[in-house]
Order: structure tokens, then C-alpha cells, then sequence
């Protein structure tokens, strides 16, 4: 006999979804939470304050007034809104939350962002009180006055150590989340904020040392390798040599052994900022097969584009600037433009909320195009399968960043090995049944069916219709 | 040839991938009710808790249907005629078959207790179960789960999470003992209550307590206590959902009645999953298998079957795993099922809830039960097939370690402990 109110039901759950349901009360926040919000309205009137009337504006007494009350009320808020809880996976709710699901926050967070590179890059008039309230800081470390590119640097890095806290205390049960937290910032901090400010501070040109050709293209445009060549001192032959070696050497070398990981979520500012500050928004990155193959059009589209640049302008310098002239410094000009500022920070960054924290490095980076063609062919990296165990739930491809469906290899035993993958290690941790491990093998060749040819896997891959195929 | 499956849950749509693979002409529908799509099960608590939405949960895109060519009709099956080939449904015409499928998974177990049939009362198993959920914690404060198991901490989970005081009913002396070894057991007894969960162990329902009203107001128990509560959840197990075979020539027992090759007592009707009871040929008892990845063997093996496939189907090296709130479970092989001169060795770490326990018999391994420790399928199951010696597995014990890199490793410690027992069991016998 079947029950008559089964045969009733027809919830058509495609149309309605599942909307957050009943609870019992608000949870409560933390003292220690409220302390850290009274602690940030301080920090950001004391800001207000300073922008619009000028006044402490460029003196220690209002960088710190200003500074010390917005991070330690960030902290606060992020150490208490964890340390109540049991360490492992938090992610109660977050398809709820307004902002993390975009609701009404995330539109406004991604509106403020977008706006801040746009005044950033196209109105640095309306950052110059701003460029002010760092100055104390920039004379300290680089000896010279702050300019909207310092006041940048330091926003970025504090956005990083201080959401990189918060993903310290998120993953208090996993190591390999905490070392690579831990290394982004250190990178940041270190290799991306602070050494470039000394080196000016030694009228040494401003280099980072994270970032090579291509994402960095201009390290290896002739003009700045020929001004670099052309310094007095070691110094900035050092500097060549070095962007070089990292482009030619170190990265296959590094990419053969662990995978892209060890730059994407190790070393990379940009993964660094999508590591830490776009945590909170990896689950809105589209699975689709549509999203791969658009994925798939950009990301070598630009890399084909920034080769390009690269080409033409040696070929201009070395015809002494009788071939492509005007069109070589053009074309360099509006990849910088178009995609180094417009797509890899208003867009990369800027739709945070909206779109995933990873947009620029799955849709964009010419790096990790270059990076995820060696892990996908030449690599010993793979995320692992353990036997039949996946029961499809899905916690892996919801949460991957990189938009990748790591369920549909899991639950047909596969590993993993795929081009876009940052060896982030997320879907390893949020899986219940600890299905997937992120692995350097002892070889490269018995990672999937094929792996042993690689132009064979190479060309099949070109063909494919599907990413899983 | 047309292929009718009844169920589209993770056995039904196993073997109908299983058969398109095969048959590639072959007409494949698939009858569901409950849900336009395949989703996954198991993953209705994240749902609920916010961690998925329901699009999440599905296993496959929907373009995959189409591009397959397995159709989909969304309806209830209300009665089989075996005899003319045909379902009869709530809401469309007949369906004639050719070959059919029943994949209907399972129900929620109620053992007549006073009041089951209340509003407010519910097992959580399918969506019709989680849109049930959702009207039944409104206003809901505090819960009774009755039964210590999978489902029954899954419940508690996703009712935490919105904020709903739980309480667990177990008639055990300790949680899911009846599957788990005492060192297990009370683990995640201390985890539930370090959670903030009530435990009431060896504690039975006696009825719960009508409002007036046709609610739910509160659990009595055997013992003569009262707790008031808005919502009981009802985990103490599932059995096999038989209902449509009900009053057809199939023979029912107390699952739907198969072979290894997954055939029925009828002609060209195969039965597979949660639903299906297996009958091997001179085994005394048959076999019931109700977890997600048997679901999956079967279907598989049931696909292959029907589309004229040989074979016998081959439970293989069992295994399983689970998350009790914050603790990963993984078991191997036959661990607690009372196999002859069963012996175990057992490290804990009880501060950072890590267990890991070794059965043997006569010093070959049998079985293995890891808690928050991640081991690698493969090579435990090799090791059981192989029937490795205690000695050799703990030898090789790094070999098995599935944990994420960097995680703090524990073999150095597990062996200084096992190979003490050993040596102690060795020198009493």
C-alpha cells in the first residue's frame, strides 16, 4: 500500500530550491565581536574624519589612529567569531548569508570594491587625501613620500595578513591550509610590500620578486630589461636574471615536481588576496561546462595575446623601431590597460562577491594558463581519489574556487588532474569522507589513462568537449 | 528494448548509466516521484545547514540526461502488473516495459510506538522528509532524535545548526555499539556532549505525547521520564521500501527477494539497492546492504545484468565511512561482527579524537576502524585481501595514511602501542 500522502507530493524543488530554514533565535555574537565592531567604526570615522577635514592627515598620531583601531577590531571580530566553536569545517549557513551568497552585502561589497579600482586607476585625485594618511608609513620604510600605488600595497597586504588570520583560525585542524596561509602572507608582506619599498629606499628600482613574465609582462619587455641591464652595480643585472631563470627554469622545474600549487596558492600575491580576503566567496565560482569553455576562450586568449606583446615589442626593438612602430607600444599599452588594471583588479577583485575569488586567475592569469598546461601534461601533482568512497555530495565542487567539478571525477574513482587546479586544497578539506588528497607522485605518467603520452593527452584535450571527458 | 527503473536514487541511476553504456540503443526511463533529477542522499544535511544548495547536490548537470538519452518521469508508481508489462502511475498513462527496475531505496523504520503518526514526528531519508523538516522546526526549540545512529547524528547536526536544543534516545549502552567497538563508541559519545547534545543511553521510547492537538509535545520513556520537545526525529534505522510490489507476484521478504544476478521470482524484473534483499544460492542468510556505495555496486551490477550481461554479483571487501560532526570515520573489512577468535588492537588518542583499530584473527588482518585519522582504501583493502599479518601491516602503516599533507602524523606513536598489545596478547596465549 503506497502512503497516500507520498503520492501527494510534487515539491518541484528545481523551480523553489530549498529557502534557509526556521531557527530558534539570531546567534548570538561574541563580546569579543561587539568589542571588534565598535573597534572598526572607530577606526573608519577616525578615517572619515581625517579624509574630509585633512586634519593629522600624514602624521603617525593619524595613521595609527586610524590604522591600530581598524585591524585590531578586524581581529577581534574574526578571533572571536571562531574560537567559540569546535575546530573543523564551518560552513553553517553560508548559502544563507547575504553576503557571502549574493545577497544585498555582496552587491554592496562588490559595488565599494569596483569602485575603489576605479577611482584607484582612472581618478587618483580622489585618493590623494588617502595617499596622505599612509605617508608616514612609505617615509619609514621607502624613505620617500606614499603615492596610490603604496597606498594600494599596504591595503593589500593588511587585507591579506588579516583575512589570512581568519583563515588560520578556520582551518586550526588542517596543517597544510595553515603553512599555506602562512606563506602567502610572508610572501606578500615580505617579497611583495616591504622589499620593494627598501630597494627603493637604495634608489634601487621598485622590483617584486613574486611576480615573472607573463604575469608581470614588462619584466621581459626590451625597454626594461635593457634599463635594467643598464644599471651600475649587480643590482640590476640580479634583477634579469632573476624574473628570467623564475620564467624559464624554476617554474617547470617547480611545476614538474609539486604542481602549480607551489606559486597559485603559495607564493602569488593575486592567489594570495583570493587565498585569504576572497575566502569567504569560493562557492560562487560557476561549475558549468559553459563557464569551462569560456574559461577555456579567455585565459589562452590572453596568454596567445601577452606572448604577442612580447614578440612584437623585440621585434620593434631589435629593427631599431622601423617594424611595428607605434603599433609595438600600443599593443603594450592596452594589454596593460585592459588587462592588467582592468581585468586582473576591477574585474579579478572587484566581483570578489559576485563571481568567485578566483575570476582573474581561472579566467585571465597568462601565468597560470602557462602553469596549469605544465601541471596538466608534465606534472607529478594530482589530487587523489580514495577507491569508491565519494558518495557525490558535492562539498568539493561547490566549494572549489577554480570552478572545477572535482565531484565528477571522485565519484567515478578518478584522480583529479586538471590545468585550472591551485592545489588550494579545499576540496580535500570540506569532503566528509575524506575521499580526495593532494598528492606529488613518484611520476607523472600514472596519474590518468594517457598521462605516459603527453602531446597524445595534449591533443585529446584540445578535442574534448567536456573537462571530465 | 525499453528499460523502466523505478526510483531514481543512486541504484536506479547507476544501472541506468550502466545500461546506456552498454546498449546504446536501448530505450532507459527512469520514474521518480520524489525529484525531477538524480541528487545525492547523503547530501541533504548540507542543504539544510547551508553549506550546499539543492542544485549542488546533483550529481550529474542536467544536460547529462539528455545527451544519454535517459528520459525522466517525474511521478509516483502505484501499482505493477507483471503480467501485462505495465506500471500504473498517480498522474500519467501506463507504462509498458520490457525490462524493469525496482530501485526504491528504503524507509524510515517506526516500530508502532504511541503516537509515531503525530505532526511534528519524522524520519529524515528523502525530500519529501527534508520539506518536512522545514515545517516542523518552526517554533521548534528542542528535539528528540530517537536511535544512535548515522542518520540520528545528522538530524542533530542539521538541528544545532539552526539553533534547536537536541536530544538523543539510545536504547544502547553506548552510541551505535552495535556497530562500533566500545572505544569508538565512547568517543563519539564524549564528542556529542562536548557538543552540547543531551545523550540518554539505555533509554527507550515508551510513546510520545499528543498536545491536544495532533502535535508532538514531548517524548515519554520507558523508564518513566519525560522531555519536552516540538519535533521527534525517528533515526533508529530504515528498511527496505516495498510498498509497490506490494499485492504482485514478486516475492517479498523482508526486502524484495533477488539472486545474485539481481532477478526477482518474476520475469524480467530486477530489483537492486536498499530495496533488494539478496538470496545467494544455499547461503543461509540473505543479505540487505543500505549504504550509498552498495547502492552503487548493485546498481552497477544490476545495469549489467539487464542488459544481458553474466555474472554474480560479489559484495567484495566492505567498507564505509562517516563524519560525526567533526569526526571523519572510515571501516574496513569486518570490524565488531563477532567473526570467530576475533581480536582487535586499538590505539586512541582521546584529547585530539584519533583512533585506529586492527582485527585480526590468529594474527591475520581482518578489518580496521579509523577515526579522524583518513586511510587509504586501496591498500587497506589489499591488505585484507591478501591477508597480511598484524606484524607486516604494522610495518607498512605509513603506506595506508590518507591525511592531507603536512598533517601531524601519528604511525610512530600507533605502533609503539599495537606492537605493546601484541607482544602482551602473545605472551598470555
Amino acid at each position: 500500500m503506497i502512503d497516500p500522502q507520498q503520492l501527494a507530493y510534487d515539491y518541484d524543488e528545481e523551480r523553489l530550491g530549498f529557502e534557509e530554514p526556521p531557527r530558534v533565535a539570531a546567534p548570538s555574537i561574541a563580546d569579543g565581536q561587539r568589542v571588534g565592531v565598535f573597534l572598526l567604526a572607530l577606526g573608519l570615522l577616525s578615517l572619515a574624519i581625517q579624509l574630509s577635514s585633512g586634519k593629522l592627515l600624514g602624521s603617525w598620531l593619524g595613521f595609527l589612529a586610524a590604522a591600530l583601531p581598524l585591524a585590531t577590531g578586524a581581529l577581534l571580530f574574526i578571533w572571536y567569531g571562531y574560537t567559540g566553536s569546535e575546530a573543523g569545517i564551518q560552513n553553517d549557513g553560508i548559502h544563507f548569508s547575504a553576503a557571502k551568497s549574493r545577497g544585498w552585502i555582496g552587491w554592496a561589497l562588490g559595488i565599494a570594491i569596483t569602485g575603489f579600482y576605479v577611482a584607484l586607476y582612472w581618478y587618483p585625485d580622489s585618493m590623494s587625501a588617502a595617499v596622505r594618511w599612509v605617508d608616514p608609513l612609505a617615509r619609514s620604510i621607502s624613505g620617500s613620500a606614499a603615492d596610490r600605488w603604496f597606498l594600494y600595497g599596504f591595503l593589500y597586504t593588511m587585507a591579506v595578513l588579516i583575512f589570512g588570520a581568519r583563515m588560520m583560525l578556520r582551518y586550526r585542524h588542517n596543517q597544510y591550509e595553515q603553512l599555506r596561509t602562512l606563506s602567502v602572507g610572508f610572501f606578500q608582506l615580505g617579497l611583495a610590500f616591504v622589499l620593494p619599498q627598501l630597494l627603493k629606499a637604495f634608489q634601487q628600482p621598485e622590483h617584486y620578486f613574486t611576480y615573472f613574465w607573463p604575469l608581470k609582462p614588462e619584466y621581459l619587455y626590451p625597454w626594461k630589461v635593457k634599463e635594467l641591464l643598464a644599471m651600475p652595480g649587480g643590482v640590476g643585472v640580479f634583477m634579469f636574471a632573476f624574473s628570467a631563470t623564475m620564467t624559464a627554469v624554476v617554474t617547470p622545474v617547480l611545476t614538474y615536481y609539486f604542481g602549480k600549487r607551489w606559486y597559485c596558492s603559495w607564493v602569488c600575491g593575486c592567489g594570495g588576496l583570493a587565498e585569504t580576503l576572497g575566502d569567504p566567496w569560493r562557492q560562487l565560482s560557476s561549475k558549468s561546462t559553459l563557464s569551462w569553455k569560456i574559461e577555456r576562450g579567455i585565459i589562452y586568449s590572453v596568454l596567445g595575446l601577452v606572448v604577442l606583446t612580447t614578440l612584437v615589442l623585440w621585434i620593434n626593438a631589435q629593427s631599431s623601431g622601423r617594424l611595428f612602430a607605434g603599433f609595438s607600444g600600443r599593443l603594450a599599452a592596452w594589454y596593460g590597460f585592459y588587462i592588467g588594471a582592468l581585468f586582473s583588479g576591477v574585474i579579478g577583485v572587484g566581483f570578489y562577491p559576485i563571481l568567485g575569488s578566483r575570476v582573474w586567475c581561472r579566467f585571465g592569469c597568462p601565468m597560470a594558463a602557462i602553469l596549469g598546461i605544465l601541471q596538466r601534461f608534465f606534472s607529478r601533482f594530482r589530487i587523489t581519489t580514495n577507491g569508491d568512497q565519494c558518495m557525490s555530495c558535492g562539498n568539493c565542487s561547490t566549494y572549489c574556487e577554480m570552478g572545477i567539478d572535482v565531484r565528477a571525477y571522485a565519484q567515478s574513482g578518478k584522480n583529479i588532474v586538471r590545468s585550472s587546479c591551485v592545489g588550494c586544497g579545499i576540496c580535500a578539506a570540506v569532503c566528509p569522507r575524506g575521499v580526495l588528497k593532494l598528492e606529488n607522485g613518484a611520476d607523472f605518467r600514472d596519474r590518468y589513462p594517457e598521462s605516459d603520452r603527453p602531446l597524445d593527452a595534449m591533443l585529446a584535450a584540445i578535442r574534448a568537449a567536456k573537462p571530465y571527458e | 528494448m525499453q528499460i523502466v527503473i523505478i526510483g531514481n536514487g543512486i541504484a536506479g541511476v547507476s544501472a541506468a548509466i550502466r545500461i546506456r553504456e552498454l546498449k546504446p540503443d536501448w530505450r532507459i526511463t527512469l520514474v521518480s516521484g520524489e525529484s525531477d533529477y538524480h541528487y545525492s542522499r547523503p547530501a541533504l544535511m548540507y542543504v539544510f545547514m547551508g553549506h550546499m544548495r539543492y542544485a549542488d547536490c546533483k550529481p550529474y548537470e542536467d544536460s547529462f540526461w539528455e545527451e544519454r538519452r535517459l528520459e525522466r518521469l517525474r511521478d509516483w508508481v502505484t501499482a505493477i502488473d507483471v503480467d501485462k508489462k505495465r506500471l500504473y502511475l498517480a498522474r500519467h498513462d501506463e507504462l509498458a516495459y520490457d525490462r524493469l527496475l525496482i530501485a526504491t531505496g528504503s524507509k524510515t523504520n517506526r516500530f508502532g510506538w504511541p503516537g509515531q503518526d503525530l505532526r511534528g514526528v519524522q524520519g529524515l531519508y528523502d525530500l519529501m522528509d527534508l520539506r518536512l523538516l522545514y515545517e516542523n522546526t518552526k517554533d521548534c526549540e528542542q528535539a528528540i532524535v530517537v536511535g544512535g545512529g548515522l542518520i540520528g547524528i545528522e538530524l542533530a547536526e542539521m538541528l544545532h545548526s539552526r539553533g534547536i536544543h537536541v536530544r538523543f534516545l539510545v536504547r544502547e549502552a553506548s552510541y551505535w555499539d552495535n556497530i562500533l567497538p566500545a572505544g569508538e563508541s565512547e568517543m563519539i559519545n564524549a564528542l556529542i556532549r562536548r557538543h552540547g547534545f543531551g545523550l540518554e543511553l539505555e533509554t527507550e521510547l515508551a510513546e510520545i505525547v499528543d498536545d491536544g492537538r495532533g502535535c508532538a509535545c514531548a517524548v515519554r520513556t520507558k523508564d518513566g521520564r519525560r522531555f519536552d520537545c516540538q519535533l521527534v526525529g525517528l533515526t533508529a534505522g530504515v528498511s527496505p521500501n516495498v510498498a509497490v510490489v506490494s499485492g504482485t507476484a514478486i516475492d517479498v521478504g523482508r526486502g524484495v527477494l533477488v539472486d545474485t544476478g539481481f532477478h526477482t521470482s518474476v520475469d524480467d524484473v530486477f530489483a537492486a539497492g536498499d530495496c533488494a534483499e539478496i538470496r545467494a544460492d544455499g547461503a543461509e542468510r540473505t543479505l540487505i546492504q543500505q549504504v550509498w556505495y552498495t547502492g552503487k555496486a548493485q546498481g552497477i551490477h544490476a545495469g549489467e545484468i539487464m542488459a544481458d550481461g553474466a555474472g554474480s554479483y560479489d559484495p567484495g571487501i566492505w567498507y564505509n565511512s562517516a563524519k560525526f560532526l567533526s569526526l571523519e570515520y572510515q571501516t574496513y573489512g569486518e570490524v565488531n561482527r563477532a567473526v570467530d577468535g576475533e581480536e582487535s588492537l586499538y590505539w586512541e588518542d582521546r584529547d585530539r579524537m584519533l583512533a585506529c583499530r586492527i582485527v585480526h584473527v590468529a594474527g591475520r588482518v581482518i578489518g580496521f576502524n579509523f577515526m579522524g585519522l583518513r586511510a587509504r582504501h586501496r591498500v587497506c583493502e589489499r591488505w585484507i585481501a591478501q591477508r597480511r599479518t598484524v606484524e607486516y601491516v604494522l610495518d607498512h602503516l605509513e603506506e595506508c595514511n590518507f591525511d592531507p599533507e603536512f598533517s601531524r602524523r601519528h604511525e610512530r606513536q600507533m605502533k609503539v602501542s599495537l606492537r605493546a598489545q601484541l607482544f602482551a596478547a602473545g605472551a598470555n596465549a
